[in-house]
């Protein structure tokens, strides 16, 4: 009896002493609650299940992916300590977060660590801080800005244009880019409107835009912003074009503003409604798994999802220096890796390239109206 | 003049809204002493359960609005009272406050728990015509969330001041002791308190959710910017909520466009520090004695 019970025992202490086997971890930290919760739930929803195709696929490298997320609160200090938490739970990479203003803060303790980290942010600063381990899974806002300028300037023929920007690291990122733009090609700024980080009223914003004589108004804020800023533009029947970036016309403002996004413009990295047959299924598949459309974000965090499996094959372990060494000048295509939907290039700084679209909302979804090459 | 005019109209129409809140912070300081710090998280919910009347059990928007309103009385008003302020009120003022600070942290992470994080649409009552009035574009919605609210409002004060229960509900809220032995129900009287509460937060939740979309955060601007207004008017005055939330949704609107867009958000708190150093009991409150 006794035997018995010390063979157990020690076939148990056995069994507990080995490690896991055929399992990588990633991190996914991300605005899950707090006024970013709208990007980040499509940002996590789409890395979640990139790596459950991933997984049913056979995994990265033969190994199941364990994909742990943290809610960073839209909070940079709380965002920073789970970064923190995913490197001591022993992640090789890491997803997120979508805020720039986080990201700027948390990429440090990643870089720190050496860990990999692919951001859905799109501030400008977060690739120009030389820090070797930040990735883009969507270009910055300095790279989408001369883009959607030249279009105001060249096709819309803008020549003053009112600025309505989040006053947060993300706006600031954008608005920096779209002024240095506006100057290049001649647009005069006749009111320029800097708003809170969940601000609810934007009544006094839409009236000083639209009695300021511009030809155009340009929202950068972020998701729920940018439909508060819609109702009430059509609420005051504002009656000038109002252009902006993914965040004026992704599909959760869409379903926020309702029929108060109509019209509205803008340019995007990414959208479900490209025409291009890989995001279809992708957006197809996405609708049934949760039962929304999909925004950018959704599609960002996909790609993540499938970049970091490909890159992680090349490389040929989960080696996080090697995979960040590996980042920098590749360039993705879909031949070789199917997941990241369109080809994709890093440059040293780990900015992104690729083609994108100006899109108008019709009907209550996006309109592909130009497609613009990589810059 | 066609923008100052907008400006002004707008910022009655949000200042109606933060009034109904703010008079609920008035309503409870007079049945219970206290402050509730839930008052915020009392205007987000009810516009949840429209929408769980909508998406979950398919009603009309009218109906929905009537489910949440009965909701609403039963959850925030009645259960209120007896879950919270009556247990807690025996042992003084500040652990009720402390309850109640409890309390809004628990609807509001109720409300992310079971229907997101994410803020809803949430549909306009009004139908978004706008009227061209000497230059100014004035919205149908702005007109009537203006016209309700002050109705809502003025109901209020002409049952107080009109009806036996009103006149009632004022005995018990100025002493009591005196009222009951007059022979008013005073428990009664007190539970209505808290209803009319619960009921004036669900019209401005209707009213204000499709401005700033339905999400479990509402609470925390609304709370702080009607709590700002009941002491600016006078906190044991109604009409004294009235005049602070009409007022603070002007200022915000002008300090926006004429002062600083950056700073518009201080502009409630500058006047709140202004009225509480030259007229600590608000605009038109009554100075109150304390004994030690």
């Amino acid at each position: 009896m006794l035997r018995t019970f010390l063979g157990a025992t020690a076939v148990a202490l056995v069994l507990s002493a080995i490690p896991a086997l055929g399992e990588v971890k990633v991190g996914s930290i991300i605005e899950l609650s707090g006024p970013g919760a709208a990007a980040g739930t499509n940002f996590h929803d789409g890395v979640k299940m990139g790596f459950e195709e991933i997984n049913a696929a056979g995994g990265v490298l033969g190994e199941q992916v364990q994909l742990s997320e943290y809610d960073s609160q839209t909070d940079p200090q709380v965002s920073r300590a789970m970064v923190q938490k995913a490197i001591d739970d022993g992640v090789y990479v890491i997803t997120g977060t979508v805020f720039s203003s986080s990201t700027v803060v948390n990429m440090l303790v990643a870089q720190q660590a050496g860990i990999p980290q692919f951001t859905g942010s799109e501030a400008p600063s977060i690739t120009q801080k030389g820090n070797p381990y930040i990735f883009r899974t969507t270009f910055g806002a300095q790279k989408g800005m001369p883009k959607v300028v030249k279009y105001m300037a060249e096709e819309m023929g803008v020549k003053k244009v009112a600025i309505v920007w989040a006053n947060t690291e993300f706006g600031k990122g954008g608005y920096g880019a779209f002024m240095d733009e506006a100057r290049n090609y001649g647009i005069e700024i006749v009111a320029d409107l800097p708003t809170e980080q969940a601000q609810t009223d934007f009544s006094a914003d839409v009236l000083k835009a639209k009695n300021s004589g511009a030809d155009a108004v340009f929202v950068y804020l972020t998701e729920e912003e940018s439909a508060r800023f819609l109702r009430e533009a059509q609420k005051q029947s504002i009656g000038l074009p109002l252009v902006g970036e993914t965040t004026l016309i992704g599909a959760k403002v869409i379903q926020l503003a309702g029929d108060a996004a109509s019209g509205a413009m803008g340019h995007v990295g990414l959208t479900a409604d490209a025409g291009i047959p890989a995001i279809t299924e992708m957006v197809d598949r996405f609708k049934a798994k949760y039962n929304y459309t999909p925004d950018h974000n959704a599609i960002k965090g996909y790609t993540a999802a499938w970049t970091i499996k490909c890159v992680t094959e090349m490389v040929g372990s989960t080696d996080s220096q090697a995979i960040a060494d590996k980042m920098h000048g590749l360039t993705l295509t879909t031949d070789e890796c199917p997941g990241v939907l369109m080809d994709a290039t890093w440059d040293e700084t780990g900015e992104m390239s690729r083609e994108s679209f100006f899109v108008e909302v019709e009907n209550g979804k996006q309109t592909v109206k130009a497609i613009l090459p990589p810059n | 003049m066609a923008e100052f005019l907008q400006l002004i109209l707008s910022g009655l129409a949000a200042g109606s809204i933060y009034a109904l809140a703010a008079v609920g912070f008035t309503l409870l300081w007079q049945a219970s002493q206290t402050i509730n710090f839930a008052q915020g998280e009392f205007v987000m919910l009810p516009a949840f359960f429209v929408l769980v009347g909508m998406t979950v059990l398919g009603l009309p928007l009218w109906t929905s609005i009537a489910f949440a309103l009965v909701l609403s009385l039963i959850v925030l008003g009645l259960m209120f009272k007896k879950l919270v302020v009556e247990p807690m009120l025996p042992h003084g003022t500040l652990p009720l406050v402390i309850a109640t600070i409890a309390l809004g942290v628990l609807l509001k992470e109720s409300v992310k728990e079971f229907y997101g994080a994410t803020a809803q649409p949430f549909p306009a009552i009004f139908p978004q015509t706008v009227y061209n009035v000497a230059g100014a574009s004035i919205s149908l919605q702005d007109i009537g969330n203006l016209t309700v609210s002050m109705l809502a409002i003025v109901g209020l004060q002409l049952f107080l001041g009109r009806t036996r229960t009103g006149r009632c509900m004022q005995a018990t809220a100025q002493n009591p002791n005196v009222a009951e032995i007059l022979g008013v129900n005073v428990k009664r009287m007190v539970l209505y308190t808290f209803l009319i509460n619960a009921a004036l937060a669900t019209v401005a939740s209707v009213l204000i959710s499709p401005i700033y979309l339905a999400k479990f955060s509402n609470g925390e601007t609304l709370g702080l910017v009607a709590f700002i207004a009941a002491i600016v008017g006078g906190f044991n005055q109604i009409r004294g909520a009235l005049v602070g939330g009409l007022l603070i949704g002007v200022i915000d609107n002008l300090s926006a466009v004429y002062i600083s867009a950056q700073y518009r958000s201080a502009m409630p708190l500058i006047l709140l520090i202004i009225i509480i150093l030259v007229r600590p009991q608000g605009l038109l409150g009554t100075s109150e004695g304390r004994s030690v």
